[in-house]
């Protein structure tokens, strides 16, 4: 497997998920297990830098292409979510941000969201965008006002 | 999750041959569902063949307007490509309504048609479900029935069909091209899904070999005009309890040509022919809406927990073609 810009060699059964793989058999384990039903977005990775659940991905679909985990992202997010108390207890908080990297992405490129006004145009990314498009990751202490102000600090 | 034997072919042929005389093999693309059937206990194959590799991955017009999705393509980049959303708006707003950004990432649209009912008694195995063990009866129907059907249904299964996708794609005419060892052969969406009777694990007419290998919508001026409105339990990331996907054209205040189905409301994408019917050279208005969502209604069998969603349904047919009518620009709800 190719983790973090490292190439991890790992013999797995193929029904170990992504998850399983990252924290039980390379000890990355800044990927949180939630509802591992993909419910939750705890799980959150990057794939070839798009945004996906482990949970419900098999290791083996994902031979040869770059996972990026919160061990591997090196972002001013981080510092905003510690500024605008955007966690509690922090179990959802390498899945947020992960999630909010790739959403960040998928916005540069100017893909629109349920809440678009006219899905046909590029959407700015107003506090709705971020709130609509981050809906995936849940956050059970409540920190979402911290979350969203975080990532439009970010964004900015 | 049981142990199973793990190909990954990357042409079609060679998948279908894998799966070929193999009756507990599965294909898997996004996995979004089936792997969390298989960790349930639900689904349990023998050998899974994986269809990522396959080169099944553009968006594509044609030269008769006709445009053909490969079956691997992702949901989130199907609706963020430019000829959906502006030729077919309510495919994009289906969409992006389902699901969340990082499942959006992994569904593939050939997954989304062969998706599972979300029905609770179908996923818990201490329950009896004629979906899930056939002839083992079914517990919603004595049970908790918010998110059950009200049209289409059976004395066997009350499930519904979850995929928000498909609404739209019944809408639209879409047909689905399938192949297997026998060829190739095109599926309309009209006959694609099947309702339960008294087969309710029957969910679609492909047969077990065969793979989807495309979706093709047709060249339609007036889905250009068209929305998708979702009413659910909290405002993102949630199952519909009623959704319409609608299109309406019309000429002097008189419609011209309708299309309308509904989700939430029945173990398909259901197609409200009824409705349409009341509506073509209708007048525009208000009361020829709620003629026509009456007429779409009026079958309508509601279990115990889910009588709202015959008036709901009733209302968002009706609001959904007063905004169009208004406002035909492909905006939000």
């Amino acid at each position: 497997m190719r983790v973090n810009g490292a190439s991890r060699p790992v013999e797995l059964e193929p029904r170990v998920s992504l998850l399983d793989a990252l924290r039980e058999h390379l000890g990355l384990t800044g990927t949180k297990k939630g509802c591992d039903q993909g419910a939750c977005g705890a799980c959150t990775v990057l794939v070839d830098g798009e945004r996906i659940l482990s949970c419900l991905s098999l290791a083996v679909q994902h031979e040869g292409r770059e996972i990026t985990t919160i061990e591997g992202v090196d972002t001013p997010l981080r510092a905003a979510f510690v500024k605008h108390d955007g966690f509690q207890c922090g179990y959802c908080t390498s899945g947020q941000l992960c999630s909010a990297l790739g959403m960040l992405a998928e916005h540069r490129a100017g893909a629109p969201s349920a809440v678009t006004e006219h899905v046909a145009t590029r959407p700015d990314l107003t506090t709705d965008e971020i709130r609509e498009r981050m809906s995936g990751n849940l956050c059970r202490c409540g920190a979402y006002n911290g979350i969203v102000a975080a990532i439009e600090e970010t964004a900015l | 999750m049981r142990s199973f034997s793990y190909v990954r072919p990357t042409d079609v042929p060679t998948a279908v041959r894998a799966i070929t005389g193999s009756p507990n093999a599965k294909f898997l693309a996004g996995g979004t569902n089936l792997v969390d059937l298989m960790r349930q206990g639900v689904e349990h194959p023998d050998t899974v063949v994986d269809v990522t590799g396959l080169p099944l991955t553009t968006v594509d017009e044609q030269p008769d307007g006709t445009v053909r999705i490969g079956a691997l393509v992702r949901n989130s980049h199907l609706a963020a490509h430019p000829l959906i959303r502006t030729r077919y708006p309510m495919l994009t707003l289906a969409i992006l309504m389902g699901a969340s950004g990082q499942l959006r990432n992994m569904a593939t649209v050939g997954g989304n048609l062969l998706q599972r009912t979300r029905c609770h008694y179908f996923y818990d195995r201490t329950t009896a479900c004629n979906k899930r063990d056939p002839g083992s009866g079914c517990a919603a129907l004595t049970g908790y029935t918010r998110n059950h059907a009200i049209l289409g249904a059976s004395t066997s299964c009350i499930a519904t069909n979850p995929s928000d996708l498909c609404v739209a794609l019944r809408a639209l005419d879409a047909v689905v091209e399938v192949e297997s060892a026998q060829g190739r052969r095109r599926v309309p969406m009209a006959r694609f899904h099947r309702l339960p009777g008294n087969t309710p694990s029957v969910e679609t007419t492909l047969a077990p070999e065969e793979l989807i290998t495309a979706v093709e919508l047709p060249n339609l001026p007036m889905a250009a005009m068209s929305r998708y409105r979702k009413v659910r339990d909290r405002a993102s990331y949630a199952f519909a309890l009623v959704s319409v996907a609608a299109a309406l054209e019309t000429e002097s205040g008189v419609i011209t040509d309708v299309r309308l189905a509904l989700g939430g409301v029945a173990p398909t994408p259901w197609r409200a022919s009824k409705a349409e019917a009341v509506l073509k050279n209708a007048l525009a208005t208000t009361a020829s809406f709620q003629a026509a969502a009456e007429a779409e209604l009026a079958e309508a069998v509601p279990q115990p927990d889910n009588a709202f969603k015959v008036d709901l349904a009733r209302r968002t047919i009706t609001a959904t073609l007063q905004r169009l009518a208004t406002d035909g620009s492909p905006t939000k709800q």
